[in-house]
């Protein structure tokens, strides 16, 4: 199960032209891995992880998800995709106001109509290993900016994605939390062999990564 | 609805808001609609109850001026296809009841006409209840023996006096029991003007007037029902937009979505239907003697349904805010 895209070019309308935010990037991440990208901002990281998640088609090129090249699937079907494959680590935490800590991850269950007593127990379990199994009856306005990254991060592993796409998770933390949040998704990429993404301004917590992606002007440059 | 449901709880200060006000005016409507019937009744039930099923009138002319001799009646009851054709005069007047002075329709039947809630004689009144009549009534110089019943006969918003109709007196209608006749040639030939009896009651004029006005209000409160709501889910949708936008990232489909927002909306408009019906109907029942009320299940449900629908047709206006939401919008870094 990885990830792979291979000569994906993403333009954006800009005036009379186009922009181009990725230039022909070819990326495979295997499972278990753990992959940084780095660049300077408008490099077109954020749009390399809307690729990757199939929240933007690309203009051309091809992404594949454990497997499943995306090309050629409906709307609805992409959907299914995302609730059933990809975990999205958001740059903000993006919770829901009205529900619990363990309810944000109950969520990816019931939307997959997958609502049981197993998987509360598994966002009971998950909330456990990112360290705030105590606060999972908390609402987001009642965490800290860190405790709610840590809600982010369990919600986009509740349903065992064979990708993880993470987008600077690390910006609204101090230091040490920063490097405590990259250990944690390095040590769930291996452990469950997830081909994991991480957007990332802050290179002083590559020390837990497998490889090292810079873009630059949508391109890769270095890999 | 896993959401919607606790969206429901933790904005339930608004939806309260919201709430409260589907359950006024489900009650406003309720008690419209209750007192549209009950003055519907005061104006039309004499005429309504009526065994027959259409009505002669002198031609250009209704129930205040329409005058039908002998003649005419004798020669409907000849057309093919009449059962009966059974003179009915109509006037208002004042009677004496029992000592009181008391306002009433009088409607004047031939003597022993099935018509009349009870046989008539010679000499004898029947009056209904809202006249409150025992023992002798009299109209003019006319007096009666009172006979009392328990039917509620109002005509014109006064209680329905029935007695009897000279022979060969003018009528003011005629009423027909009828079978495959040929109705326009008949009125044709005998210079008249024949309508169904349901067709009949916008012919009593203050009928016509308070109704039309009545059905205006609850129309228009419909209408407002219908946009308050749209415009309450309109705005909800908006504040909650960036959540739509993280739930389609995360992979909720466009019928979840829908089906969390309508369920939402249906959930607010039957707890407030419900609520403002039974508010409307205890309402009624204790104004039910004060005023005319018909305080039928029916007749004030009906409103509390239809709000419900207009209520969902107007949240529905924001079902393009939630199609239209790009979940990319999820991954950016302003919230
Ligand atoms: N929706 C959009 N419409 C038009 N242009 C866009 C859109 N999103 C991004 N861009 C442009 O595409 C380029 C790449 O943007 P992207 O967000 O991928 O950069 P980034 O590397 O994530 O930057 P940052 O580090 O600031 O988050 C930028 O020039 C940006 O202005
Ligand atoms: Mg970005």
């Amino acid at each position: 199960m990885s990830l792979s895209l291979n000569e994906v070019t993403l333009t954006y309308p800009d005036g009379a032209g186009r922009l181009t935010a990725l230039d022909a990037v070819t990326l495979e991440v295997p499972a278990g891995s753990l992959t940084a990208v780095v660049g300077p901002s408008g490099s077109g990281k954020s749009s390399l992880l809307a690729v990757a998640a199939t929240l933007v088609r690309p203009d051309s090129g091809e992404v594949s998800i454990g497997g499943t090249t995306t090309a050629g699937l409906s709307r609805a079907a992409l959907s299914a995709l995302r609730r059933r494959a990809v975990g999205i680590v958001f740059q903000q935490p993006n919770l829901l106001p009205a529900l619990t800590a363990v309810e944000q991850l109950q969520v990816m269950a019931h939307l997959d109509g997958q609502l049981t007593r197993a998987a509360r127990a598994k966002a009971l379990l998950l909330l456990e290993s990112v360290g705030i199994g105590e606060l999972a009856h908390r609402r987001p306005h009642q965490l800290s900016g860190g405790q709610r990254q840590r809600v982010n991060i369990a919600r986009a592993l509740m349903v065992s994605p064979s990708v993880l796409l993470v987008d600077e998770p690390t910006s609204a933390l101090d230091h040490e939390r920063g490097a405590a949040i990259v250990e944690l998704l390095a040590a769930h990429t291996r452990a469950e062999g997830i081909a994991t993404v991480l957007v990332t301004h802050d290179t002083s917590h590559l020390a837990s990564t497998d490889a090292l992606v810079t873009l630059a002007d949508g391109a890769v440059r270095s890999q | 609805m896993f959401v919607a449901w606790r969206e429901l709880w933790f904005a339930r200060g608004r939806f309260g808001l919201m709430g409260g006000v589907v359950v006024l005016i489900t009650v406003l409507v309720g008690l419209l609609s209750g007192l549209t019937a009950g003055l519907g009744a005061r104006n039309t039930s004499a005429v309504a109850g009526l065994p027959a099923d259409h009505l002669v009138f002198a031609a250009d002319a209704g129930f205040a001026d329409s005058v039908l001799g002998a003649d005419v009646a004798q020669a409907w009851a000849r057309v093919p296809g009449v059962r009966s054709a059974t003179p009915v005069r109509i006037s208002m007047t004042r009677a004496q009841v029992d000592g009181r002075s008391v306002g009433v329709a009088v409607f004047a039947v031939p003597d022993g006409s099935p018509l009349a809630p009870v046989r008539l004689r010679q000499g004898v009144a029947v009056v209904s209840s809202g006249v409150g009549g025992r023992s002798t009534l009299s109209i003019g110089a006319d007096s009666y023996q009172a006979v009392p019943t328990s039917t509620e006969d109002y005509y014109s918003h006064a209680p329905v006096v029935w007695v009897t109709l000279p022979a060969d007196a003018p009528a003011t209608v005629l009423a027909l029991s009828t079978s495959d006749i040929d109705l326009v040639a008949a009125d044709r030939s005998l210079g008249t003007h024949t309508v169904e009896l349901g067709d009949s009651l916008a012919e009593i004029g203050s009928f016509a007037a308070e109704n039309g006005s009545l059905q205006l209000m609850r129309g228009f409160l419909f209408a407002i029902s219908a946009l308050v709501v749209g415009a309450f889910f309109t705005v909800w949708t908006i504040q909650r937009g960036a959540d739509v936008a993280v739930l389609k990232a995360l992979g909720a489909s466009t019928p979840y979505l829908l089906r969390d927002a309508l369920g939402q909306a249906l959930v607010l408009l039957a707890i407030g239907a419900v609520v403002g019906t039974a508010i409307a109907l205890g309402l009624g029942a204790l104004v039910g003697s004060a005023v005319p009320f018909v305080l039928d299940l029916p007749t004030v449900a009906l409103p509390g349904a239809v709000i419900v629908v207009l209520g969902l047709l107007g949240a529905a206006l924001s079902i393009r805010r939630i199609t239209s939401v790009d979940p990319l919008t999820a991954l950016g870094s302003t919230r």
